[in-house]
């Protein structure tokens, strides 16, 4: 087989919480706890579970927006944990995040192509602004979006376009792993649905390998090809999406498919 | 006669001088111990019919136009707000999505359930704290007489929206209206919720209106169902009638939007484009600028609810389905 993308060996995301200070004992929070997985080119990995699991931070964790307490992470043969921010910077290029809320993080004061050109220019990817437009309506194109959005600002667009353009943002880097974590959970079911379409199309379409979190089991099914179910900082099953589904093996994995509320099943009565 | 009786509801918003429609004509009955769900996504008029069932829209921008409530024979509408405190306090009662926003952090949930308690019904403080109890233990929180003494920080979420239920049942409520309450929590946690919610109605024999945007919860929990769109209701049925026979092309591509759990789908059947805002005026069906189904009728005639059976209301002038 050959050497997978990223490939996660025992990973540990360890937090202190409480104040501390004299005699008063800091307590440790094991967010995550000894997690291994490996994601293939070309494959989407989903890690699923409930709030608290530890699942966000993985993501967090990969992409240093926390600090990994122990583990490696080998993304193309090369552990990524231990980069000095220096040396991880020419990584996020090909590490990219997909947020619930991908606005969240971004100056409401700069136009969708500022937005979009913003990372062009310090990736290097366009040397100027005419070089950029041409690849900015390209993406918007991709994602679906009209041209002409280019000039707008953010809160001129609905939760779905916003995801879209999102969207854009991560793909127009041509990365090769998107770590997306809850991208739909924020929006309308219909629109959810528009969504989810996109990213598993420009997935394939791209190839791109993809590490999607969720707790949304109905999307984790439509999207991945393999499954990581996380509960309490570990990982309790990893396996082919449809067996996960059709014949979960753990305890937890089952009480978790149990409890989606399905069509023709009547609680109480 | 039913316990709740809506007729032609409009409700309109105040913006920049104008009025805007924001739920238009909605007809619902609720029987006695009966379940009625309210499906639909952000906008669509589903929380503020609640409110406006409740009363709670005072201080807002949003005005009654037209229609009436009736419950238990009261028209609603007409009381003034302290008679309806005085009359209707204790006989309908609501949760929300969040439970923390709706819990005062700085109480602890036993002085905030003996407070619902007191504002409605006469009796002692130790009265009052053991009926606290009771609720508690009620609504199975583990452990009621150390857990009355904490705070909502100190409870899980799925705990937190079991005080509020607790709260809402402290004076019998004939009428329980939910408003997404587990769409915050997790899906293990939801299902302790629903089942919850059946189990106090089983033995209470009390209503409920449970609005939420998830099609699959409706379908466990309810005995009929009214989908909505826009500010109208698009299709009203039982709700094994609906989810045999979908007449709405709305509440087909609902549907076509959630994922399977038990097969795999390539494509999700997703509804194209996007709910129109508020100020940009629909002509003929609210619906038709992303309907598969639109002709050129819907693009001039906003139909008029039919009868697809019996008790089964599609508003669409080309219904889908089996009956069509």
């Amino acid at each position: 087989m050959t050497r997978p993308l990223l490939d996660v060996r025992e990973l540990k995301t360890h937090f202190s919480i409480g104040r501390g200070g004299f005699m008063r004992r800091k307590s440790l929070l094991r967010a995550v706890d000894g997690v291994s997985f490996s994601i293939h080119d070309g494959e989407v990995l989903s890690l699923v579970g409930e709030s608290g699991c530890g699942k966000s931070t993985v993501g967090r964790t990969l992409t240093h927006l926390e600090t990994a307490t122990a583990g490696t992470a080998m993304f193309d043969g090369r552990d990524i944990l231990n980069l000095s921010p220096a040396e991880f910077r020419p990584l996020r290029r090909d590490i990219q995040m997909v947020f619930q809320d991908p606005f969240a993080s971004l100056n409401p004061r700069l136009s969708i192509e500022q937005m979009l050109a913003e990372p062009l220019f310090i990736h290097g990817l366009a040397r100027d602004r005419s070089e950029a437009r041409e690849r900015i309506v390209a993406t918007l194109e991709l994602v679906g979006m009209d041209a002409n959005s280019m000039s707008r600002y953010p809160h001129e667009f609905s939760g779905g376009q916003r995801q879209r353009i999102g969207i854009a943002r991560v793909m127009i880097l041509t990365p090769r792993l998107v770590i997306a974590d809850e991208p739909v959970s924020a929006l309308d079911v219909s629109i959810q649905a528009q969504v989810l379409n996109l990213i598993k199309r420009l997935q394939r379409d791209s190839g791109v390998s993809m590490l999607f979190i969720s707790h949304d089991l109905g999307a984790v099914r439509h999207i991945s090809d393999r499954v990581a179910v996380m509960y309490g900082g570990k990982l309790v099953e990893t396996g082919k999406t449809r067996q996960i589904f059709e014949t979960p093996r753990h305890a937890y994995t089952q009480r978790l498919l149990a409890s989606i509320p399905r069509f023709g099943k009547r609680i109480g009565r | 006669m039913a316990l709740l009786d809506i007729r032609k509801l409009d409700l309109s918003i105040a913006r920049g001088g104008e009025l805007l429609p924001v739920v238009q004509g909605v007809s619902l009955s609720v029987e006695e111990n009966e379940t009625l769900g309210i499906v639909g996504e952000s906008g669509c008029g589903k929380s503020l019919t609640a409110l406006a069932i409740m009363g709670l829209l005072e201080g807002t921008a949003v005005r009654i136009a037209g229609g009436s409530v009736h419950f238990q024979g009261w028209d609603l509408l007409a009381l003034s707000p302290e008679e309806r405190r005085r009359i209707m306090g204790r006989q309908m009662a609501m949760i929300f999505q969040e439970p923390m926003t709706s819990l005062n952090p700085v109480y602890r949930v036993g002085d905030q359930i003996r407070e619902a308690i007191l504002q409605h019904r006469s009796m002692s403080r130790r009265q009052a704290h053991e009926r606290a109890l009771d609720l508690l233990e009620l609504v199975r929180i583990p452990d009621p007489a150390r857990r009355i003494d904490s705070f909502p920080h100190q409870m899980s979420g799925g705990q937190r929206q079991r005080v509020m239920i607790a709260m809402a049942l402290a004076c019998d409520p004939r009428l329980l209206i939910a408003d997404e309450p587990t769409t915050a929590l997790d899906v293990t946690v939801q299902k302790d919720v629903l089942e919850l919610i059946r189990g106090l109605q089983a033995r209470t024999g009390m209503s409920v209106v449970l609005i939420s945007h998830d099609l699959g919860v409706i379908s466990e929990t309810c005995d009929k169902v009214a989908v909505m769109y826009r500010g109208r209701i698009v299709e009203q049925a039982s709700t094994s009638a609906l989810f045999s026979n979908m007449s709405h092309p709305y509440t087909l591509g609902l549907l076509g939007s959630m994922p399977a759990l038990d097969h795999d789908v390539e494509w999700l059947d997703a509804i194209p484009g996007r709910v129109p805002t508020l100020d940009e005026t629909v002509l003929g069906c609210a619906f038709h600028p992303r309907c598969f189904a639109a002709k050129a009728t819907c693009r001039t005639e906003d139909p008029g609810a039919a009868a697809v059976s019996p008790a089964h209301f599609v508003r669409c002038h080309f219904p889908q389905g089996s009956s069509s």
